[in-house]
């Protein structure tokens, strides 16, 4: 079998708020083309280190690499570069309100490319019809549904055709519905376009439809309680606590 | 990057070769959805693809949608996989959202919904303020739902944070006055008569007005913004829900502490603009420290200082009943608190100014 390409290591990586450590020394890698999963309970730093892993929070310690480039250490030029390859979709779709949804997307594509209006205009629209939003151009985050929202802030984060493209709890808030048609879309983007996606959730339908590899990480212990593919972890789960938060609490104790 | 594209017996074959990361031909593409407008069948080829992004599956949905909205045949089958994948999930959905359109009516309509809008406006200040009277007969008889916390952190905000500000402000006031008066006064010998001047204009009105100004900007803007983002998250919902007045919660912590809090700053600023105005007496025009306190003394009436003290009780209530009310009717987005808090400072401002106009008619023919 041949080696996967890294594509984010993380390397001892620690994350404190003041003196509250919120997470110690953790490690792992996701590789190329992986739905990788965060996942934890509540309090366990899932969106802590998601924030980290997208330059928003510094870590107290240690470092994260993307592409072979010390993320943590690079100049501020070469995070906007980085960063440019990658998209995020905030738990809330983060659109901003004053704009359409068409001037949401055009948002990074007009920032970072020099493509011409008629392009911009043609790539927002395809955008758009991908995430199954052909035709809402013209309407306001006001105008549509939860859903619909994330749907325009994922159509927003693959704008720029990102290598990477980061999830904060894609299906909160979401009926089951149109969590099921995120995860797919998320499988859909991750199968045609190649993209490495890196999801924080705790839905465990979501963590098993669409997870590839994955973390668990543990508020007690400040670090990575179990690793690999989640189907895999369910079968054969290293600990307890691990086996309890993937069957809901009904085997293994908490 | 290569579009090469060919038409024969009415079948458009698009072949793509090399490199279709970025492609921005404009010109190229449209001369090439014309000829996919003509055409009976497209059918897209790509063994000599090599690198591509979305500017390629643009391409693909631009032929797609045409191929589908005439009928047409089209043939992409020869594509990679993933390519393949993604113009399939760009046509997946295909629907036309509609949304009610705008109607236009003829002027008499759109008056009488304007009057009607601000029958609406008007009916729901009165109500928030009748509202907010019986929290204050309740905060009166020891029934509101008022925190104590509340009105402290309030206090705090609207007091001893804001001595800086006003001091600084009133002060420089009062210098300005001293400075436009003495110009005049000068001509005749009478810039001594600058003390009484700063003296009778900061006590009567403008250190209140100046206090008044300071305080829409500063504390106004601050409820509207605070109870415009509880809005947002839903706080003032969830009060709702469980039965707690939000004028009792919200408004009356507010307005109690601007009421005690804007007499004691229009004092401080009525003492701060006089000690500008002493500073151009002392400094520039050689009056010494005693004649213009002398002056000044003498120029301090009961009367005026108590107006001034009643115009900062009153500037707090519209201050206070602005920044809440706009708030709490405050939208569900970033920009609708944005608005509220603008709509906040305006209306205190130009409330305030007209309070002003009636307070000094109904002086005048009281007498006072």
């Amino acid at each position: 079998m041949s080696k996967k390409e890294i594509k984010i290591k993380v390397d001892n990586l620690t994350i404190a708020y003041g003196d509250f450590v919120l997470m110690k020394n953790v490690s792992f890698e996701v590789n190329k083309g992986d739905i990788f999963i965060i996942m934890g309970s509540s309090g366990g730093g899932k969106s802590s280190l998601l924030r980290a892993l997208t330059g928003l929070v510094p870590p107290a310690k240690g470092d994260i690499w993307i592409d072979g480039i010390d993320f943590t250490k690079a100049s501020p030029l070469d995070r906007d570069e980085i960063m440019q390859r990658c998209g995020i979709l905030y738990q809330s779709g983060a659109l901003f309100s004053s704009m359409t949804l068409a001037e949401n997307v055009a948002l990074p594509l007009q920032q970072y490319t020099d493509y011409s209006e008629k392009l911009i205009n043609e790539l927002v629209s395809l955008k758009l019809a991908l995430v199954g939003l052909s035709g809402f151009e013209e309407f306001y985050p006001s105008e549509i549904s939860g859903g619909m929202k994330k749907r325009a802030g994922l159509a927003r984060a693959l704008a720029l055709d990102p290598e990477i493209v980061y999830f904060d709890e894609p299906s909160a808030g979401l009926d089951p519905i149109s969590s099921k048609l995120l995860d797919d879309l998320i499988i859909d983007i991750n199968r045609s376009l190649g993209t490495t996606i890196v999801v924080v959730t705790h839905e465990l339908s979501s963590i098993f439809a669409i997870g590839t590899n994955s973390i668990f990480l543990d508020a007690e212990t400040k670090g990575i309680l179990g690793r690999g593919d989640p189907k895999e972890l369910l079968k054969n789960p290293p600990n307890e606590k691990l086996l309890s938060f993937l069957t809901r609490g009904e085997k293994g104790h908490a | 990057m290569n579009l090469a594209y060919k038409t024969a017996g009415q079948i458009l074959t698009v072949d793509l070769n090399g490199n279709f990361s970025g492609y921005d031909d404009e010109a190229e593409k449209d001369r090439l959805f014309l000829a996919a407008e003509k055409a009976k069948a497209i059918r897209v080829t790509g063994n000599g693809l090599e690198k591509w992004d979305s500017t390629l599956v643009v391409i693909l949905y631009g032929l797609a949608k045409i191929a589908r909205q005439e009928n047409k045949d089209f043939d992409y089958s020869s594509l990679p996989d993933n390519l393949q994948k993604l113009v399939h999930l760009a046509l997946e959905v295909d629907r036309k959202p509609t949304r009610d359109e705008k109607k236009s009516y003829p002027w008499l309509e759109n008056l009488g919904a304007w009057g009607l809008s601000v029958y609406q406006s008007l009916s729901r200040a009165l109500g928030f303020i009748r509202q907010s009277m019986v929290s204050l007969f309740r905060l009166l008889t020891g029934t509101a739902v008022m925190r104590k916390i509340d009105f402290l952190f309030a206090l705090e905000d609207c007091s001893y944070k804001a001595v800086g500000i006003v001091s600084l402000v009133s002060f420089m006031v009062g210098l300005i006055l001293a400075f436009v008066g003495a110009i005049q006064l000068k001509t005749f010998g009478a810039q001594i008569y600058v003390a009484s001047l700063v003296t009778i204009g900061m006590t009567r009105i403008m250190g209140a007005i100046m206090v008044g100004i300071i305080m829409a900007g500063r504390t106004g803007a601050s409820y509207a913004a605070t109870i415009g983002t509880m809005q947002v998250n839903e706080e003032i919902d969830a009060l709702k829900t469980m039965g707690v007045p939000i004028n009792d919660f919200l408004v009356l912590p507010r307005l109690a502490s601007l009421v005690i809090a804007m007499p004691f700053l229009t004092v401080l600023a009525d003492f701060m603009g006089m000690l500008g105005g002493a500073f151009v007496g002392v400094f520039m025009l050689d009056i010494s420290v005693q004649e213009y306190w002398k002056y000044s003394e003498a120029a301090i009436n009961l009367t005026n200082f108590l107006v001034g003290l009643f115009h900062g009780l009153v500037f707090g209530v519209i201050i206070a009943m602005c920044g809440c009310y706009y708030g709490v009717n405050c939208g569900r987005n970033a920009d609708s608190v944005g608005v509220a808090t603008t709509q906040a400072v305006v209306s205190s401002i130009v409330i305030m100014i007209v309070a002003t106009g009636i307070i000094t008619l109904i002086f005048e023919v009281l007498g006072i």
